[in-house]
């Protein structure tokens, strides 16, 4: 932002409205940039885009990692998978925006709000891999305790109800990605509904 | 994941830069060009980097708040930096004007007289960045413009007097996992700045930028590579990913142009993963300010095991010894112990003595003419090889600055004491840039906190500690306990016999007199208090001013301490909500300078 198109948003006292201001132009300034950074960066934009409807979930860490994610894959109660997004006609996996890693966690449908249980299937829900707190990707999930959580900074959400908080300083819940399944394997059934990144 | 150019990086950092240009009151303070000289001795009325002064004192020649009248301190203004987490900087103050970091890399010019905002800066860091440790500790200030090390590994050099942006450099590549958290030293025409990443796989550096350009000038290396001095005390490829980051602002010695940082431990934690000493990690390093080559260094501990970062810079200090002078530096670290170090104009450094400041059940013994200790391997975690040890993880004290009062002669330490923990590494994969690469499950780092054995966990527990240390003798003087809390904000001290620090879970300020201990003044905040305070003098009158805003370690920790002391701590909230306090004596004067 130029001098100028500030000095008019910082007239009277140089408070909150100009902060507003500031910040939803920013926003946009951030946005724009990022796209076109993308594009000079030479990056494939399908590996940049958040998961799309039909993408095949893929192991994202550990020995099992790029393999197509089963029902037989919650080994434990308290089995988190991290996954990557793979469009299925060309075969990229969407890896390139740190956004666009999916945690997945199977609870008891019993225990689901009505529009969490939609989103799932075979009790299993899935949502942001990333923290809105810090950015952090999460890594553990209680089962016990019905709880995910962020160990970074101790963000805590309940994934029977959208991944609302439940405690330490995250103020938003995670996106949540529709499961469905597909020749015994997990594919996003639509894209993230909710904020994905940092709330701050 | 493939990395993106820093390209990318610089068109998306922050643009929305608000100023008051014009319309700010013409009756405010001018702004006065920081010179070397400035900073070679500051003015008393001044605060012109995060500890004061370049020998790292955090002391304050002003005296009009003194332990004599410090109960009449009040607020004189406050202001919402409308942004949570650890508020860690401290308030920096040339002529009047404050100017004040925040998480998020923001940065609020203020009238420190009255308040109002003189401009804001705001930069758009990466939406898809992970923010391990979401803080910054301060800016710089040199000639005309104001400088921040940012989290997406660049600096940004602000025109003082409008916020514009006048240049910025990206040091590294965030994507590949550095970032950068300290404040930056301003320093015969250069601007240094480490980065940070040492949970993340980075091989650490120091690199010193032109003030005027941000060209870079020299980088030196904390991992020493291959063919370098120190290079053979890693084994294989472990310097690639040896971690060792910069967390802190180095100190300066103008006379020999000598800079002195502390260094971080090596990468990933266990140190069966990079076998040697690991130089220069976990150390003293001394540098020269004009080429960045190494003059001197001494290392606290070798092949770190305990994440013990010694990562505040030594302190510069000339201490009484039999009535000569002795240039030392000295450190309380992390790794519970005492430092005094001997500082030779040559930039060599020599060992004097090393003592356990908290239960330390680490070392078996120190040699007495290197300082090089001897470990209990029973302490010693390793892959697949759990171990309980003393102090934990956070150290002895972490890294809030110790202060040194030259009217006293003591040194203020902040410190943690009967606190333990206990890790086992686990089998690293392959590295993923960008991504945790510590050797230890985070699940397990953040439940690792173990009281001291035979500690009496159902009384409250004595942890953190203000503690005041005779250099000369190596005594401690005086110590205050805090109870079920531990110690987590660096130390004001004044000639006004006071030392100022926050700290604790109950998020109060204190102020206590500097040569018994006794607490004279204290005040609730509406947040923990992790700030760095400073203090200075407008028109006459003597503002104390520090940050409250809570997160990170002390967050961390204090999660910990929760579980541990269950079901005692159960109803405690400390919220992360980051503001500036700034204080004055009650009365007219104060009234008057402020409107």
């Amino acid at each position: 932002m130029d001098e100028e198109r500030c000095a008019g948003c910082c007239a009277g006292r140089p408070g909150d409205g100009v902060n507003r201001r500031t910040l939803l132009l920013g926003a946009g300034i951030a946005a724009l940039a990022g796209s076109a950074a993308h594009a000079d960066d030479g990056d494939d934009p399908n590996a940049v885009a958040p998961p799309k409807a039909d993408d095949l979930l893929i192991q994202a860490t550990g020995g099992d990692a790029g393999k197509p994610i089963g029902v037989d894959a919650f080994t434990t109660p308290n089995t988190l998978i991290q996954a990557w997004a793979k469009d299925p006609k060309t075969g990229v996996v969407r890896n390139l925006s740190r956004l666009n890693r999916i945690l997945l966690v199977k609870i008891d449908p019993a225990g689901m709000d009505d529009a969490t249980r939609a989103r799932s299937v075979n009790g299993v829900v899935a949502y942001s891999d990333f923290c809105v707190h810090a950015g952090c990707w999460i890594e553990t999930y209680h089962a016990q305790e019905n709880v995910i959580i962020c160990h970074c900074h101790s963000s805590l959400y309940d994934p029977r109800h959208g991944a609302e908080v439940t405690g330490g300083p995250a103020k938003g819940p995670l996106a949540a990605l529709s499961l469905k399944l597909v020749d015994g394997h997990f594919v996003a059934a639509a894209p993230f509904v909710g904020h994905l990144g940092i709330i701050t | 994941m493939r990395k993106r150019t820093l390209f990318s990086v610089a068109v998306l950092a922050g643009l929305a830069i608000c100023s008051r240009a014009g319309a700010y009151d013409a009756t405010a303070p001018s702004y006065a060009t920081v010179s070397q000289d400035r900073l070679d001795k500051p003015e008393p009325q001044n605060w012109l980097m995060p500890r004061g002064t370049y020998n790292g004192w955090g002391y304050s020649p002003l005296d009009q708040i003194n332990a004599k009248n410090v109960k009449r301190l009040i607020p004189v203004w406050s202001l919402s930096t409308g942004v949570t987490d650890a508020h860690q900087a401290a308030p920096i103050v040339n002529n009047g004007i404050m100017f004040v970091s925040t998480p998020q890399n923001r940065i609020i010019a203020v009238d420190a007289r009255t308040g109002d905002t003189i401009w804001r800066y705001e930069r758009h860091l990466p939406p898809d960045m992970q923010q391990l440790h979401p803080t910054n500790r301060g800016v710089a200030l040199y000639g005309d413009k104001v400088y921040m090390a940012t989290m997406d590994a660049c600096v940004v050099a602000l025109t003082a007097t409008t916020g514009k942006v006048a240049w910025q450099h990206c040091v590294a590549k965030w994507r590949d996992g550095y970032y950068m958290t300290l404040a930056p030293l301003a320093a015969d025409g250069k601007i240094l700045v480490g980065v940070s990443g040492g949970e993340l796989g980075i091989r650490g550096f120091i690199d010193a930028l032109d003030a005027e350009t941000g060209k870079e000038d020299w980088k030196f290396y904390t991992v020493a590579g291959p063919g370098e001095p120190g290079g053979d005390t890693w084994k294989g490829d472990s310097w690639k990913t040896g971690g060792v980051p910069i967390w802190m602002q180095g100190n300066y010695d103008p006379a020999t142009r000598t800079v002195y940082f502390g260094t971080g431990n090596g990468g990933p934690w266990m140190p069966d993963t990079r076998p040697g000493d690991n130089l220069f990690a976990t150390s003293a390093i001394a540098l020269d300010v004009e080429t960045g080559k190494l003059k001197g260094y001494h290392q606290y501990h070798w092949n770190d095991a305990w994440d013990w970062d010694e990562v505040s810079a030594p302190l510069l200090i000339d201490v009484n010894r039999n009535g000569r002078a002795v240039h030392e530096l000295v450190h309380a670290g992390r790794d519970g112990y005492l430092w005094q170090l001997q500082r030779d104009p040559s930039g060599k450094i020599g060992f004097i003595s090393g003592q356990p400041f908290v239960h330390q059940d680490v070392f078996k013994s120190i040699d007495p003419k290197t300082g090089r200790p001897t470990y209990d391997e029973a302490k010693v975690p390793g892959t697949n090889k759990k171990a309980l040890f003393c102090p934990s993880l956070w150290g002895g004290k972490d890294w809030p600055m110790e202060a040194y009062s030259p009217k006293t002669k003591l040194l203020y330490v902040p410190a943690n004491d009967n606190l333990c923990a206990e890790i086992a590494g686990e089998k690293l994969g392959p590295r993923e840039p960008g991504s945790l690469y510590v050797g230890v499950p985070i699940d397990d780092i953040f439940s690792s906190l173990r009281p001291r054995p035979g500690v009496d966990t159902s009384k409250p527990m004595k942890i953190g500690q203000l503690q005041a240390w005779d250099l000369s003798t190596g005594k401690k003087v005086w110590s205050h306990d805090f109870l079920d809390s531990a110690m987590w904000a660096p130390i004001l001290a004044t000639a006004g016999d006071l030392v100022f620090s926050g700290g604790t879970n109950d998020r109060m300020f204190r102020a206590f007199d500097a040569s018994n201990g006794k607490l004279e003044w204290e005040t609730r905040l509406n947040s923990g208090v992790e700030g760095t305070p400073s203090t200075f003098m407008v028109n006459g009158v003597q503002y104390i001013a520090v940050l409250s805003g809570y997160g990170v370690d002390a967050e961390r920790q204090n999660n910990g301490l929760k579980k541990m002391l269950a079901p005692r701590l159960d109803h405690q909230v400390v919220p992360n909500d980051g503001t500036i306090h700034v204080f004055a004596l009650m009365g007219p004067k104060t009234e008057t300078a402020s409107r």
